[in-house]
C-alpha cells in the first residue's frame, strides 16, 4: 500500500456528522413538512448563492479531513515498509506545491523579492544589502520589473479560460440533467434558466458557481509561480495557511453543535415535559453553568490540557494528533458552555407543547412518555434546533478567532484564522507593515461568516412558523 | 329616508399574488344610516374581516382595493391620502377587534393607551385633560373605579374589561361609525350580554352607527336593525332583521337558520350544508353557492346571479328569487329545505329515529361515578417556589355518566369545565374525591395501571387545529391509540381499522395518507372523534367540540355525535358554554360556577325552569333568534371571581341579584328537588320546585 489512512478524532466525528446529515436528509425527503421549508431555502436566491459558497468551503474542509501517512520511498535495511511520520491530508497533497515552496521569511503578495534586506554576495565579490530574489515566487522571470505584470495578466487569463471551460461543462451537464428530468428539450430549459424563470434560481446558482470556479482557477494558476497572498515570518505561503484554516473554522462551527446537541435536546425537552423535580434539577444545572464566565472555563480547561499534554508528550504519536486532540477539547468545552441557550429555548417550547391538545390526546390514549417525546414533541421543536444550529455557526467561527488570539484557542501549530491573526499582531507593528496575513485571515473568515449568516437568515425565514404566517 | 352615513358601492378587494389574486371582497355594496346597527353575517373565511379592514384601509401588505367607492358622510375615503385617512380612523370611524387580548399593548397602562387615543383625535396636548377624559370614557363603558384602573396594565383586566377598554378607546375620537369585528366572540355569554348592552347604550347616547360583524345569528337577532349575509366575498342577501328571521330568501340564509340547534329540533337531525366555502382565488362562473345549494337549477352553474333588490331594504342574489316575479311574498323552495336534507356523511340508517329521550336511567347503573372531585393547582411563589395557595379549579363536583346518555357540563370560561373533564380522565392529577369507573377507583393509579382504562375513556378537544400533531399522517394519528394500547400491533391491521373509522365519521378512507393541515376545521373535528373512537371507548368527554366551528359545520358534528351515541351506546360528558347545543343534544345538564356544580337536572327541567339564580342569568343572557323565546335579561354585574380567592359563603353572592345575608357566610347545601334535580342555593323554594318538576315529568 502506498499509504495508510489515519483517522484523527475530529475526522471520525466529521464522518459521524456527515452520516447524521445524510440520514436526516433521507428522512426529511420523505416528510413533506420538512421538505417544504428546505424547498423554500433552495428557491431563494440568497439561499442558493450562499449554499454554493458554503459548499466550496465544505469541499476544502472535507479534503483536509481525509488523513493518511505516505509510504517512504526507500524501505529501510530490514526490508520493512516504512511510512512517513508526517500525517498529510488530501488537501496537503493537492497543495503540495504551495506547501513545499518555502521562502526564507516575509514576502509580499506577488512579490519577487523578499520583504527584508539581506547581505548579498555579488558575483564580483562585493557584498551589498538589498532585497534578495525569492527562491520560488516569480523565480521564472528573467527581469521581474519588466515582465511581472504581463506574466500575471497572462496567467490570470489562462486561469480564467480554464475556469470558464470547466464551468461551461458543469452548466451543460446540469441543463442536460434538468432537461432529462422534466422531459423538455435542452434549449427550452437553457432559455428558462437564462431568463431566470426556473423555480430553483439556477441562474443565480450557476453565476455564483462560475465566480467561485474562475476565482479558484485564476488563483490556482497564479499560485503555481507566485505567492498570491505572500509568505509569513518563516516563509510559509499564506494562501496555504488560509486554506488549511478552513477545516479548523468549519470544525469548530459544526462539531461544537454536534457535541452539545444531544444534551441540549434531551435535557431541554425533559425539563419542559416532566416538570417537577427533573425540571428543577436541569434548571439549576444550566443556571449554574451559565453564571460561570465561559472564557474562564475554557481557559482553565485548555491550560489543564496543555499541562497534561506536556507531561505525557510520549502518548501522542505526532504533533498533528496532539493539535487535533486540543481542537476536540476546545469543541467540547465550547459545547458545554453553549448548550444552555438552546436547552432553555427547548424547555420553554416543551412546556407549551405538553399542554397542547394532541399531546394530551396521546396521553389519554395511553401512549408512553418517551414515545410522546419522540413522536410529538421532538419533531415539533426541530425547527428551533435547526435555526439555532445555523445561527450559532458563525458565532462559533468568530469565537475561535478570539480564543486563539488570547492563546486559549487551538494549538499554535495548527493552522487557524485565529492563530494567523494572533501572529499578525506583531507584524502590524513592523515597518514596512506586514498586512497580508491579517488580510488573508480576514478575507476568508469574512466570506465564510457572511455566507453563513445570510444562509441562516434564509433558513430561519423558511422554518419559523411565525415568519411564515401559518 | 335619511341620507346614509356610510355609502359603499362595488367595493372589491384582492389579496396575494396579482396574477392569481384571491378576491376576498367582490363588488360589495351597502348603506349604513346614522344611528343604526347594521350586521354583516357570514361564516369564517367569507371576507367579513377583510371588508372591515378595507373600509378602514388597513389591509395587510399583500392586499389592495381594486374597485369601488367608500363614502363616509359624503367624503370619498378611497381617494384620501394616508395622512388624511389617519384622521378619519379613530376620528369619524373607529374599529374594535375580536381579540381584546392582542389589541392592547401589554407594556403600557390602560390610562396611557386611552390618553394617547384621546390626544390623537382631540388635539388635547395637556396630560391632565387627557386623563380626565380617559376617566370619563372608562366610566361611560361601565368600568368600576376608573381612576384606579387607569394605572393598571392590560393583563390585570379580564377579557370583558379589555373589550370595554377597547370600546372606550374607540369612543375617544367621538366617531360617527363604529366597526365592531366579532366584538364578543372571545367572551362569555354573561359578559357578551354586558358588552352588547354597553354597545347599545353607547350607540343611543352618541347616536353613532355600528357595523357589527359576526357569525352569531342570536347576536344579530338581538342587536341589529338590518343585516347583510355574506358568502364567498359577496353579499347574498340584505334584509331588516325581523323580516330576515321570519323569511330568509337566499337558500344559504335558510340553511344557516335550519342548522341552528335548539330544543325544538331535538328529535331530528340538524340540516347541514354539505361541502365548504369555495376557495376565493378561483374564477367563478356560476353562482358561488351552487356546489352546496340543494335548490340549484341548471342555470345556476352557467350564469352568476345578479343582485336583485325588492325594496330599499331587501335584496337577494339568487336565480330563484329572480325567476319569481312575485318577489318577497313567496318562498320558491321552502318545501325542499324543510324536509331533512340528504346527509351524505351520515353513517346511520334512519335519520328520523325517535328521540332517545325516554328516561331509562332508573333501571341503569351508572358507568362512571364521580364524587367530590377536586383539582387544586398549587401557586408557587418566590425564589424557593414555595406553595402560597391553590387555584381551586374544580372544588368538589359529583356527576354520574350513564351508557347511551349525554351529560352536559355548562358554565363560563374559567369555571373549571375542562379541568373537570381532564380530571375525570386523569390527564391532570385530581387532588381529592373519587372517580369510579365500573366500581374501580381511577384516582391514584400509576401511568401503567391506568392503561387498561384508557381504552374506555376518551376525549375530543375544542380546538381542531391544535389537537392533531401537524407532523404526522392522519393514518398514524388515528392509529396511535391502537398501537399504544396494543389493540392492533400490526400496521396492516391498524390501517384497516383506520379506514373503517374514517368511513364511520364520514370521511374518505384515502384521507389516511394526508396531513391534518389539508382538512377543514369540521373535517379535523371528525378526525379527532375518529381517533377517540379508535379504541372503542365507552365514555367520551367532548370538550367544546363545536365552539371553534361555523354553525353549518357544527350541525354536521352534532349529527355525527348523535348518530354514534345511538349506534354505539356511548356515554358523553359534553362540555360546552352553548346552551342551544345543550338543549338539542343533552339528556342531563350540570351548571358549573367557580369549580362547583350549582344546578343539576334533566335538560328540559333545568332549561325550562331554572332554579338557581346563576342558571337563570346564564339562560337569559344567551342571545336567541326567536323574539318570542327571548327572556328579560338578568343583569349580572362584574366578572367571575378568580378561583384563587373564591368569595366567602356562596361563591355567587357578589353577583347574585337574590343574595340574602346568609349567602355571604355559608355555602348553601345541596337541595334535592325530585329524584333528578339538585340545586345549591339558600333561596330555592322546595315546594314549588317539586311541583314544576312533576309537571315537566308529565309533559315529557
Ligand atoms: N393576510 C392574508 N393573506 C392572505 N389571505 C388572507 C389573509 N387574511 C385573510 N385571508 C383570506 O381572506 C379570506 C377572508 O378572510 P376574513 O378574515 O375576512 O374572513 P372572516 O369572514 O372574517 O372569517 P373569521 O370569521 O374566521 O374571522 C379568507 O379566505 C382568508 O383565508
Ligand atoms: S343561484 Fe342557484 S345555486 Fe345560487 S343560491 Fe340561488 S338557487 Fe342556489
Ligand atoms: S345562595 Fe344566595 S347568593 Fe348563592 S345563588 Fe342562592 S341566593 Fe344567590
Ligand atoms: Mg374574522
Amino acid at each position: 500500500m502506498p499509504l495508510i489512512p489515519v483517522v484523527l478524532w475530529t475526522d471520525a466525528l466529521v464522518f459521524l456528522l456527515l452520516a447524521v446529515t445524510a440520514l436526516f436528509a433521507v428522512w426529511a425527503a420523505r416528510h413533506e413538512h420538512l421538505r417544504a421549508p428546505w424547498r423554500r431555502v433552495v428557491r431563494s436566491r440568497i439561499g442558493v448563492a450562499t449554499l454554493v459558497v458554503l459548499s466550496a468551503y465544505a469541499v476544502v474542509g472535507l479534503l483536509d479531513t481525509v488523513h493518511f501517512r505516505l509510504k517512504l520511498d526507500r524501505a529501510d535495511e530490514s526490508g520493512e515498509v516504512r511510512y512517513a511520520p508526517e500525517v498529510l491530508s488530501l488537501l496537503d497533497l493537492a497543495l503540495s506545491g504551495l506547501r513545499e515552496r518555502q521562502e526564507k521569511t516575509y514576502s509580499a503578495p506577488f512579490a519577487t523579492h523578499l520583504h527584508a534586506k539581506e547581505a548579498l554576495d555579488q558575483p564580483d565579490g562585493t557584498v551589498i544589502r538589498d532585497y534578495p530574489r525569492l527562491q520560488h515566487g516569480g523565480a521564472h522571470l528573467a527581469d521581474p520589473e519588466r515582465d511581472r505584470a504581463w506574466d500575471i495578466a497572462w496567467r490570470s487569463l489562462i486561469g480564467l479560460v480554464q475556469g470558464l471551460i470547466l464551468w461551461a461543462l458543469l452548466a451543460a451537464g446540469l441543463v442536460w440533467w434538468l432537461a432529462r428530468r422534466h422531459g423538455q428539450p435542452f434549449d427550452a430549459v437553457r432559455n428558462r434558466i437564462l431568463k431566470g424563470q426556473t423555480q430553483i434560481p439556477w441562474r443565480t446558482a450557476l453565476g455564483t458557481l462560475g465566480l467561485v470556479l474562475v476565482l479558484a482557477f485564476v488563483i490556482g494558476e497564479l499560485a503555481l509561480k507566485y505567492h498570491v497572498l505572500g509568505t509569513d515570518k518563516v516563509g510559509e505561503d499564506v494562501l496555504y495557511q488560509a486554506l488549511k484554516s478552513i477545516r479548523t473554522g468549519l470544525l469548530i462551527g459544526t462539531l461544537t453543535t454536534l457535541i452539545m446537541l444531544p444534551a441540549a435536546i434531551l435535557l431541554g425537552i425533559m425539563a419542559g415535559y416532566f416538570r417537577g423535580w427533573i425540571d428543577d434539577l436541569i434548571q439549576y444545572l444550566y443556571t449554574t453553568l451559565n453564571s460561570i464566565p465561559g472564557v474562564l472555563l475554557i481557559a482553565a480547561t485548555i491550560l489543564m490540557l496543555q499541562v497534561y499534554m506536556s507531561n505525557h508528550a510520549d502518548e501522542f504519536a505526532s504533533l498533528v494528533e496532539r493539535a487535533d486532540l486540543r481542537l476536540l477539547f476546545l469543541c467540547l468545552i465550547l459545547g458545554v458552555t453553549s448548550w444552555t441557550g438552546l436547552c432553555r429555548l427547548l424547555r420553554g417550547e416543551a412546556l407549551k407543547l405538553r399542554e397542547i391538545d394532541y399531546v394530551q390526546a396521546a396521553q389519554a390514549l395511553g401512549v408512553g412518555h418517551f414515545t410522546i417525546i419522540a413522536r410529538h414533541i421532538l419533531p415539533n421543536v426541530m425547527h428551533i434546533v435547526l435555526i439555532t444550529l445555523v445561527l450559532d455557526f458563525s458565532g462559533l467561527v468568530l469565537a475561535e478567532a478570539v480564543l486563539s488570539y488570547v492563546n486559549i484557542g487551538v494549538d499554535p501549530t495548527m493552522n487557524s484564522w485565529g492563530n494567523m491573526i494572533n501572529s499578525a499582531r506583531l507584524e502590524l507593528a513592523r515597518d514596512p507593515i506586514v498586512w497580508w496575513s491579517l488580510a488573508a485571515a480576514f478575507l476568508f473568515m469574512f466570506t465564510l461568516v457572511l455566507a453563513a449568516n445570510l444562509f441562516a437568515d434564509v433558513v430561519r425565514d423558511a422554518f419559523d412558523p411565525r415568519l411564515r404566517g401559518v | 329616508m335619511t341620507e346614509p352615513l356610510l355609502h359603499v358601492t362595488g367595493l372589491t378587494t384582492e389579496l396575494g399574488d396579482p396574477t392569481r389574486p384571491a378576491r376576498v371582497v367582490d363588488g360589495l355594496t351597502l348603506d349604513i344610516r346614522p344611528g343604526e346597527t347594521f350586521a354583516l353575517l357570514g361564516e369564517s373565511g367569507c371576507g367579513k374581516s377583510m371588508t372591515a379592514l378595507s373600509l378602514m384601509r388597513l389591509l395587510p401588505p399583500s392586499g389592495r382595493i381594486t374597485a369601488g367607492s367608500v363614502q363616509l358622510g359624503g367624503t370619498e375615503l378611497l381617494s384620501l391620502t394616508e395622512a388624511e385617512m389617519r384622521q378619519v380612523r379613530g376620528g369619524r370611524m373607529a374599529m374594535i377587534f375580536q381579540e381584546p387580548q392582542t389589541s392592547l399593548n401589554p407594556v403600557l397602562t390602560v390610562g396611557t393607551q386611552i390618553g394617547e387615543a384621546v390626544r390623537l383625535h382631540q388635539g388635547e396636548t395637556r396630560q391632565r385633560l387627557g386623563a380626565e377624559r380617559a376617566v370619563e370614557l372608562l366610566r361611560a363603558v361601565g368600568i368600576p373605579d376608573p381612576e384606579q384602573r387607569l394605572n393598571e396594565y392590560p393583563h390585570q383586566l379580564s377579557g370583558g374589561m379589555k373589550q370595554r377598554v377597547m370600546i372606550a378607546m374607540a369612543l375617544a375620537g367621538d366617531p360617527r361609525l363604529l366597526i365592531a369585528d366579532e366584538p364578543t366572540t372571545a367572551l362569555d355569554v354573561t359578559i357578551q350580554a354586558q358588552v352588547l348592552r354597553l354597545l347599545k347604550a353607547v350607540q343611543s347616547a352618541n347616536g353613532l352607527a355600528v357595523l357589527l360583524i359576526t357569525h352569531d345569528l342570536g347576536v344579530v337577532a338581538e342587536t341589529a336593525e338590518r343585516l347583510a349575509v355574506m358568502y364567498a366575498g359577496q353579499i347574498v342577501e340584505t334584509a331588516p332583521v325581523a323580516e330576515f328571521f321570519a323569511q330568509p330568501l337566499h337558500p344559504y340564509s335558510r340553511h344557516l337558520l335550519e342548522s341552528l340547534p335548539d330544543a325544538g329540533k331535538r328529535g331530528r337531525r340538524l340540516a347541514v350544508i354539505p361541502g365548504r366555502v369555495p376557495p376565493l382565488d378561483t374564477p367563478f362562473q356560476g353562482c358561488r353557492f351552487v356546489e352546496r345549494c340543494p335548490a340549484a337549477i341548471k342555470r345556476c352553474r352557467l350564469e352568476a346571479p345578479e343582485w336583485r333588490a325588492f325594496s330599499d331594504e331587501r335584496g337577494v342574489r339568487c336565480h330563484l328569487a329572480e325567476l319569481d316575479a312575485a318577489g318577497v311574498s313567496s318562498r320558491p323552495v321552502s318545501d325542499r329545505t324543510d324536509s331533512p336534507t340528504p346527509e351524505p356523511l351520515s353513517p346511520t340508517s334512519d335519520p328520523n329515529s325517535p328521540p332517545s329521550d325516554t328516561p331509562t336511567e332508573t333501571a341503569q347503573v351508572p358507568l362512571l361515578t364521580m364524587r367530590g372531585l377536586q383539582v387544586h393547582f398549587p401557586i408557587h411563589q418566590g425564589v424557593l417556589r414555595r406553595v402560597v395557595g391553590h387555584v381551586r379549579a374544580v372544588d368538589g363536583i359529583s356527576l354520574d355518566l350513564y351508557a347511551g346518555r349525554t351529560l352536559a357540563l355548562v358554565g363560563e370560561s374559567g369555571c373549571g369545565k375542562t379541568t373537570a373533564g381532564k380530571g375525570l380522565l386523569q390527564l391532570v392529577p385530581p387532588t381529592g374525591g373519587s372517580v369510579r369507573y365500573r366500581g374501580q377507583e381511577l384516582i391514584g393509579l400509576s401511568h401503567r395501571r391506568l392503561r387498561p382504562f384508557r381504552k374506555d375513556l376518551q376525549i375530543v378537544f375544542q380546538d381542531p387545529f391544535a389537537s392533531m400533531n401537524p407532523r404526522m399522517l392522519v393514518g398514524d394519528i388515528l392509529g396511535e391509540g391502537l398501537q399504544a394500547l396494543r389493540l392492533a400491533p400490526k400496521r396492516a391491521e391498524r390501517m384497516r381499522r383506520v379506514a373503517e373509522l374514517l368511513e364511520l365519521v364520514g370521511l374518505d378512507p384515502e384521507s389516511a395518507d394526508r396531513y391534518p393541515h389539508e382538512f377543514s376545521g369540521g373535517q379535523r373535528q371528525r378526525l379527532c372523534i375518529a381517533r377517540a373512537l379508535a379504541v372503542e371507548p365507552r365514555i367520551l368527554v367532548c370538550d367544546e367540540p363545536t365552539s371553534a366551528l361555523d354553525v353549518s359545520v357544527q350541525a354536521q358534528i352534532l349529527n355525527l355525535l348523535k348518530d354514534l351515541q345511538e349506534r354505539l351506546g356511548l356515554a358523553y360528558l359534553f362540555i360546552t358554554h352553548d346552551l342551544s347545543v345543550v338543549s338539542y343534544l343533552a339528556h342531563e345538564v350540570a351548571v358549573m360556577y367557580l369549580g362547583r356544580v350549582v344546578e343539576h337536572g334533566r335538560v328540559a327541567d333545568v332549561l325550562d325552569d331554572p332554579r338557581h339564580p346563576y342558571t337563570r342569568a346564564l339562560l337569559s343572557a344567551v342571545p336567541v333568534v326567536d323574539p318570542e323565546q327571548r327572556r328579560q335579561i338578568i343583569r349580572l354585574e362584574g366578572d367571575m371571581p378568580s378561583p384563587r380567592h373564591p368569595p366567602s359563603g356562596c361563591h355567587f353572592h357578589p353577583r347574585c341579584p337574590e343574595a340574602i345575608e346568609v349567602c355571604r357566610h355559608h355555602y348553601p347545601v345541596e337541595t334535592r328537588l325530585g329524584s333528578t334535580r339538585r340545586v345549591c342555593c339558600h333561596c330555592v323554594d322546595v315546594g314549588v320546585a317539586t311541583q314544576t318538576n312533576g309537571d315537566s315529568k308529565i309533559r315529557s
